[in-house]
């Protein structure tokens, strides 16, 4: 069984069907890409499957568990974490603090001790930190750790985010635009680490992506989306030469 | 400029991180303790009053600082806490009962008004935390064999082990413990993972819940905290006013407190203490400049809301931060002296947030 099923998924927003009939699996340990041009509905499908819209028919299975039963706040204690494409970090905290509410859903500690700060809410803490730290580490954030986020710089912040999202250690991280607003030695770093988060991390990561070169380097399989419809999928370079994918970007050749 | 060694992480959960700390907060705590032998009695009452608007702000903070709820109704939780340690003295019952009546039964007031403010946020909150304080001002004029109405209550001294607490410097050393008890507990919610979540809320509703986090749990725990400390603050206040009408309880008052933690500097806690002293010696100054000046400038009517606005509208327009905000300005100024630039606080821009879920 995948670790992802998607089956019949649709959503209209007035009049519009921004999601259309979507089916598609994502297997453990992959990376799988959605790609199409804007307004297709690859974010809206990544916020249907945080539950911040409600589908008007189909199922999401995430290892063995239906989605649709759960609410948003509950989804990251499954085990999903996600970016954004506009940056939603904590404008006005600093790196560690974005990090550490990262690790949120791992807090065990009852209201009381914390109002008291007792000493197992310290070992908590401690913990959490080690943990953040390696993240710091791996995504070489170190420099910027006690930084308040309303003064860093738009790559920087993109970082954060993800750094943030890793800080859950989820078995799937969804990554909205990873590279938007990078130069290009940032979105080659960017490969890198996603190499490595599926590599190191054992994380599966589905990602939106419209940097062709970014998508060939890193995914195991794409799906090209266009007005809410799937178009295709498969690898790669299937994908990117398929007649329906070269009209959707570069218009009818006739 | 002091440079820290960090050796280990327990380090960064200290409250206070270095030896200049424990040193300069210690001294502050301990001139608090001693201004009573400073002062004379008059200024130690209005001491009290600073003392009584920062555990009051305290609570606002909690709420408007880091949970990012707008309340324009907090005098409401006042009201409550001094009508309920007023009532409780006044059936014999000693402090150890009526504080801890007072702090609980704001909090009940907190807790029905945040389960549908929890849904709310912006101006509609203000609006419903503005209805409730409406309410509750109508109640205290209403219950009349609780509260005596617009007549008004006497309020007994407090009572500690049958001893009662009549000198200024009494109460004020009463209320300051108190507020250092509630500040640090305020620090203990900021450094645990509560706190972050109140500031994940604040500042992005839709990745806290993607991250785990429950807003409206978090916002009805702040609430709650919220109104407790200022319900304590309302006790405190009954004492320091010794007489309790509703009209204490009105819009002016919520309006003050918001305004001190905005002057003081939304989202910190040295805010509140910045807010409730500027607050404080500004309502002194203007009581004795009245007698000063001549009748026809120091009689107007409404002489201290507009100077109140007046000081508003410039902090917000040369100083967002409040006066913490220009502190840490100046502190690093002489920190990094020759070498400070003045970019060194410009803001940063803002990265446009389309497409907000919201």
């Amino acid at each position: 069984m995948s670790l992802l099923e998607i089956e019949n998924l649709s959503i209209s927003f007035g009049g519009v069907k921004a999601v259309d009939k979507v089916s598609f699996a994502v297997e453990e340990g992959s990376v799988y890409a959605l790609i199409g041009p804007n307004g297709a509905g690859k974010s809206t499908i990544f916020n249907l499957l945080s539950r911040f819209y409600e589908p008007l028919s189909g199922k999401l299975n995430f290892a063995g568990n239906d989605l649709l039963g759960l609410d948003a706040k509950d989804i990251a204690r499954l085990g999903i974490a996600r970016t954004f494409q506009n940056l939603e970090l904590f404008e006005h905290a600093s790196v560690l603090q974005n990090l550490l509410v990262g690790r949120h859903v791992h807090n065990t500690q009852s209201w009381w001790r914390q109002v008291l700060f007792t000493g197992s809410v310290v070992e908590a803490e401690l913990e959490h930190r080690a943990k953040v730290e390696e993240v710091i580490d791996f995504l070489e954030l170190a420099h910027y750790r006690n930084q308040v986020i309303s003064g860093l710089p738009y790559g920087v912040r993109k970082k954060v985010e993800l750094a943030r999202a890793l800080c859950v250690e989820p078995k799937l991280l969804l990554l909205d635009e990873p590279s938007s607003g990078l130069n290009p030695e940032e979105t080659e770093e960017m490969g890198y680490w996603i190499e490595d988060i599926r590599r190191d991390l054992n994380m599966t990561v589905i990602l939106i992506e419209h940097d062709m070169s970014l998508v060939k380097e890193v995914s195991d399989r794409v799906l090209a989306i266009v007005n809410g419809k799937v178009v295709t999928e498969g690898s790669h370079s299937f994908v990117q030469s398929h007649p329906d994918v070269v009209s959707a970007y570069l218009g009818d050749m006739q | 400029m002091r440079i820290l060694f960090k050796t280990n992480y327990k380090q960064d959960l200290n409250l206070a991180k270095h030896g200049g700390h424990r040193f300069w907060y210690g001294l502050l705590v301990l001139i608090l303790f001693a201004t009573p032998l400073m002062l004379d009695g008059y200024y130690v009452g209005e001491a009290t009053r600073v003392l009584i608007y920062a555990m009051a702000g305290l609570g606002l903070m909690v709420l408007t600082g880091f949970t990012g709820q707008a309340s324009l109704g907090h005098a409401a939780f006042l009201a409550i806490g001094a009508y309920t340690n007023a009532w409780f003295l006044a059936q014999g019952f000693s402090s150890f009962v009526a504080l801890p009546m007072a702090a609980l039964l704001s909090m009940i007031g907190g807790l029905l008004v945040a389960i549908p403010a929890a849904r709310m946020s912006g101006i509609y909150l203000a609006i419903a935390t503005l209805a409730f304080a409406i309410i509750v001002e109508d109640f205290a004029g209403h219950l009349t064999s609780i509260t005596g109405g617009n007549r008004g209550m006497m309020v007994d001294v407090p009572m500690l082990f049958g001893y009662k607490i009549r000198q200024s410097w009494e109460l004020y050393l009463f209320v300051l413990s108190i507020l250092v008890a509630a500040t640090l507990l305020v620090l203990n919610i900021l450094r645990s993972p509560l706190g972050r979540a109140m500031i994940a809320v604040r500042d992005s509703e839709i990745s806290s819940k993607a991250l785990g986090v429950n807003p409206m749990k978090i916002k009805i725990f702040a609430f709650t905290v919220s109104a407790a400390i200022t319900g304590l603050a309302g006790a405190f206040l009954a004492h320091y006013m010794l007489f309790l009408t509703p009209q204490i309880f009105g819009i002016l008052l919520s309006i003050q407190l918001l305004l001190m933690i905005v002057l003081g500097g939304l989202g910190t806690v040295h805010g509140v203490f910045f807010g409730a002293v500027l607050i404080g010696v500004l309502e002194t100054g203007i009581s004795i400049s009245k007698d000063v000046l001549p009748s026809s400038i120091g009689g107007l009517p409404g002489i201290e809301p507009f100077i109140f606005g007046v000081i508003l509208i410039s902090v917000i327009a040369f100083e967002p931060n409040g006066i913490y905000g220009r502190w840490i300005k100046i502190r690093s100024y002489m920190e990094f002296f020759p070498i400070y630039r003045r970019k060194s606080f410009k803001r940063q821009r803002a990265y446009l947030k389309t497409e907000r879920l919201r």
